[in-house]
């Protein structure tokens, strides 16, 4: 980047993104700078409203030569991180062709496809195909909730769902067991169906899924493909969205979310 | 229902036993299901009911561990240790055996409900294989003698209180003691040493030592102990790290069998050091058969003033040592997945930075070492950091144990100065025609025999004990794919590139297997490494495709005999996909299947 874009920055909240000045804030993260300075670096397990989780990877960068997530390393004065190169890219579109495999992604029939996080990084990354074998694994529907549909073919494991419940909502509807490739997503409930669990359509966590496994139902397609989110414009060109985004839902009741905060 | 009663009356006893705290929940689930056999959805239901905590918590925590079971696995639950050392000791062999006579499919219980038999992951045998568990108890040296006994006691019921008494023998094996193994300090001796020095004066020593952790990372631990000690904290933990899954390790299965003193007043001395008051040991559920003996050293150290309160007569300086039991998860020998493992979680590694030595276990500045490291404190407290420090070499001082186990006369436990070359331990434990040496288990260094000139030491080949040796029979193809479904089965999934990585790799290697990999599996292999390596969350994943790396890069004919001459064979089988039409048409004649003949 030119100098001038760089000038008028103070060098002691400053670090350099790919040669580029970012401003920070004390206590920030490096994706939390970045994005907040107009710079993308690809992510899906972060979001703006919620502790920083680590887990996807695809905020890998290179910190002083070291690799880190962008999303959990805090900024310093200083700092000279990589990000988009070549070589992180190929890795961020392994990563990709990782999630696409290990679980039962299928764009065309999924009505997330447009407002898709997954999707949209693909694209964006340039994935042309998934590379790898299918795992194909069996993976459970769940459509007993009267208003919510969770099918867990589309799950990345980003555990969004499980932190916007337990600590936007206060009430633990999801969890992550299991290990390994046997990881999944499970409800707090004794049946261990949705409609028995205290999630509701108000909840965060309702509307936080990146990917299509967990959506509202009876609103397909109420914006018609071609004019979602992604369609506008590829991901890496909505910064802007990707830090402030807010979940459009009704606010929950506060005394239900203190409640059950005991937990 | 009675046996409604009674099964609330088993929950109440065990978490009165835990003060009903949801942290103790990996120990109250191990308590439980010693009494129930298995954990059931419905017996979890209640428990989180009982400890107001969610019924989903509980479940992740009952379904990342592999030592818990969410349905029937029988009264005698018996589990292979699947090593590469236990099948080069033929326990393939001896597993078919067993599941013959009980008629059965590996990790299926019988009919009658009384037996199931399935692999584990290496079970720290690896001198005395092939190991099997049963019900969690260690038993060595299998042969189809003793899996004929073994069947012959679970056919009839026998409790295993009654078995044989020699079935469940570990012997120790030490073939060399050099400075730890070779002395026997009097019992408190090396606390008294310490508290003679001073905190200041023993973390003093300790800095001069140069002493790094035995765990594998080598860091080095006075900066741990100091850090601990400066960070602001209502409380202080010591944590032994005595998860100890790397597959060909088992030195520190020997010093707590042998050397428990040694750990526990290493522990002490730690405590007083960074002033803490509380001590956990976590011992891995494969070595549980220690557990009772190392709960009477506890009450003895206790009943000697060297645990408990003003320890040795100093004033207000109060200590103790819980033991907690993991229950199958490789993982939890990493820090952070061991703390959140003592805290009652999925053993899923942290964020770091905050360090344990800031924010560990409860949040609260914590110690965690390996069971070696704790016993050179012992040394140091005892002998002075200068004396220690002359040991070895530069950057590596004092000790080191290692696991030998392998091709070799005399498998067991080497103490060596740091500094000693391979070829002189394979000289020492009668290792001819070794061909490979894999240092530091499966997530370790695979050398071929032109490194054999090479040094134990954190400069050169560092190690957390592990050795395990291969000679010319041995097809080291086999040994990387064994590492990789070990690596499949152990990763706890949080993060894409371990969780995904180790996935592919295994079934690349399974495909090779077959014959139907070509030299683009071979190009894959490496670049999924090499992305596991820079992006994963932790050493499990940084670390899992080494053996994978090394080998086709040293061992390359072990795979090339077996690639397909083509460039590309793709892994679907069109014929194969076949059976299960033919198997619901009944039909299996010419025209059934898809070849050249038809």
């Amino acid at each position: 980047m030119s100098d001038n874009l760089n000038s008028g920055l103070d060098s002691t909240a400053t670090f350099s993104i790919d040669g580029r000045r970012v401003p920070f804030e004390a206590g920030q993260t490096i994706l939390q700078a970045a994005l907040a300075a107009g710079v993308y670096i690809p992510h899906l397990c972060n979001h703006p409203d919620l502790k920083p989780h680590g887990s996807c990877k695809m905020c890998t960068v290179i910190v002083n030569g070291r690799n880190g997530s962008a999303c959990t390393a805090r900024a310093m004065p200083g700092l000279e991180v990589e990000n988009d190169t070549p070589a992180l890219n190929d890795r961020r579109r392994v990563l990709l062709q990782m999630l696409f495999v290990e679980g039962n992604h299928f764009c065309p029939g999924c009505e997330k496809s447009g407002n898709c996080q997954l999707q949209a990084l693909a694209y964006d990354l340039e994935m042309l195909a998934p590379h790898f074998r299918h795992a194909f694994p069996a993976r459970v529907v769940d459509a007993s909730h009267p208003d919510i549909w969770l099918d867990l073919n589309r799950c990345i494991m980003c555990e969004l769902c499980v932190r916007a419940s337990r600590d936007l909502d206060g009430k633990s509807v999801f969890m992550l067991a299991g290990r390994g490739t046997n990881s999944r997503v499970v409800v707090n409930s004794p049946s261990g169906l949705l409609k028995d669990s205290a999630l509701t359509i108000d909840d965060r966590a309702a509307h936080i899924c990146p990917v299509g496994a967990i959506l509202p139902k009876r609103v397909g397609y109420a914006v018609p493909i071609g004019e979602r989110q992604f369609d506008q414009a590829t991901i890496g060109h909505q910064v802007d969205y990707l830090a402030k985004r807010t979940i459009p839902i009704r606010p929950v009741a506060a005394e239900t979310a203190a409640a059950t905060e005991g937990n | 229902m009675s046996d409604a009663s009674e099964l609330h009356d088993l929950i109440e006893q065990v978490l009165q036993r835990y003060q009903r705290r949801p942290d103790r929940l990996v120990q109250i689930l191990h308590d439980i299901q010693d009494g129930l056999g298995y954990l059931s959805d419905a017996t979890i239901a209640l428990l989180a009911e009982r400890l107001q905590i969610s019924y989903a918590q509980v479940r992740s925590t009952r379904d990342f561990y592999a030592f818990f079971y969410s349905e029937d696995r029988g009264q005698y639950r018996i589990l292979f240790s699947d090593n590469v050392t236990d099948r080069m000791a033929g326990n393939q062999a001896l597993f078919q055996q067993m599941l013959d006579y009980f008629n059965l499919q590996p990790g299926k219980v019988s009919r009658d409900g009384l037996v199931s038999v399935d692999l584990t992951s290496c079970t720290g045998m690896c001198d005395q294989g092939p190991a099997i568990l049963v019900n969690e108890m260690a038993i060595t040296r299998m042969t189809p003698q003793r899996v004929n006994q073994v069947c012959a006691l679970v056919s009839a019921g026998v409790p295993l209180a009654q078995w044989p008494s020699g079935f469940f023998a570990v012997d120790d094996n030490i073939r060399r003691a050099d400075c730890l193994l070779g002395a026997s300090p009097e019992p408190g001796e090396s606390i008294r040493a310490a508290i003679a020095r001073g905190r200041e004066g023993m973390l003093a020593e300790m800095k001069h030592s140069n002493l790094r952790g035995r765990g594998g990372a080598g860091f080095t631990t006075a900066i741990k102990w100091e850090a601990c000690r400066n960070a602001a904290g209502e409380q202080r933990y010591i944590v032994c790290n005595g998860d100890e899954g790397e597959p060909g390790t088992f030195k520190d299965r020997v010093l707590l069998q042998s050397y428990a003193g040694r750990v526990f007043e290493g522990m002490v001395i730690a405590a007083y050091t960074v002033g803490a008051q509380l001590g956990l040991l976590y011992l891995r559920a494969e070595y549980r058969y220690l557990r009772p003996r190392l709960e009477a050293f506890l009450a003895g150290m206790r009943a000697q003033n060297l645990l408990g309160k003003d320890i040795v007569g100093v004033s207000g300086f109060d200590f103790d040592i819980e033991i907690h039991l993991g229950a199958g998860a490789y993982i939890c020998g990493e820090e952070t997945a061991l703390i959140e493992s003592l805290e009652g979680k999925a053993g899923k590694p942290r964020v770091r930075p905050p360090f344990p030595v800031a924010c560990g276990y409860l949040n609260q500045p914590t110690v965690v070492n390996n069971v070696e490291t704790l016993c050179k404190a012992t040394e140091i407290a005892i002998h002075g950091g200068a004396w220690y420090e002359a040991i070895g070499t530069k950057q590596s001082t004092g000790t080191k144990v290692l696991s030998v186990s392998g091709d070799c006369a005399r498998p067991g436990i080497y103490e060596y100065a740091f500094g000693v070359r391979i070829s002189q331990v394979l000289e020492d434990c009668g290792a001819r025609n070794a061909i490979a040496v894999q240092v530091s288990g499966a997530s370790g260094a695979c050398l071929s025999e032109r490194e054999l000139g090479r040094r134990i030491a954190f400069e050169d080949v560092p190690t957390a004990g592990s050795f395990m040796i291969f000679d010319k029979q041995r097809d080291m193809f086999e040994v990387a794919r064994n590492f990789a479904h070990f690596f499949k089965h152990e990763s706890c999934g949080f993060c894409t590139p371990c969780r995904g990585g180790t996935a592919l790799i295994s079934s690349m290697m399974d495909k090779i297997a077959e014959g139907r990999g070509t030299q683009y599996e071979m190009n894959e292999l490496l670049r999924l490494q090499a992305v596991m390596k820079t992006s994963s969350h932790c050493g499990l994943g940084q670390t899992a495709g080494n053996a994978i790396a090394d080998t086709v890069q040293k061992f390359r004919p072990a795979y090339e005999r077996r690639l397909a001459q083509t460039d590309f064979v793709p892994a679907f089988d069109l014929d194969a996909a076949l059976a299960k039409a033919r198997h619901l048409s009944g039909r299996d004649d010419a025209h059934a299947h898809l070849g050249e003949e038809v």
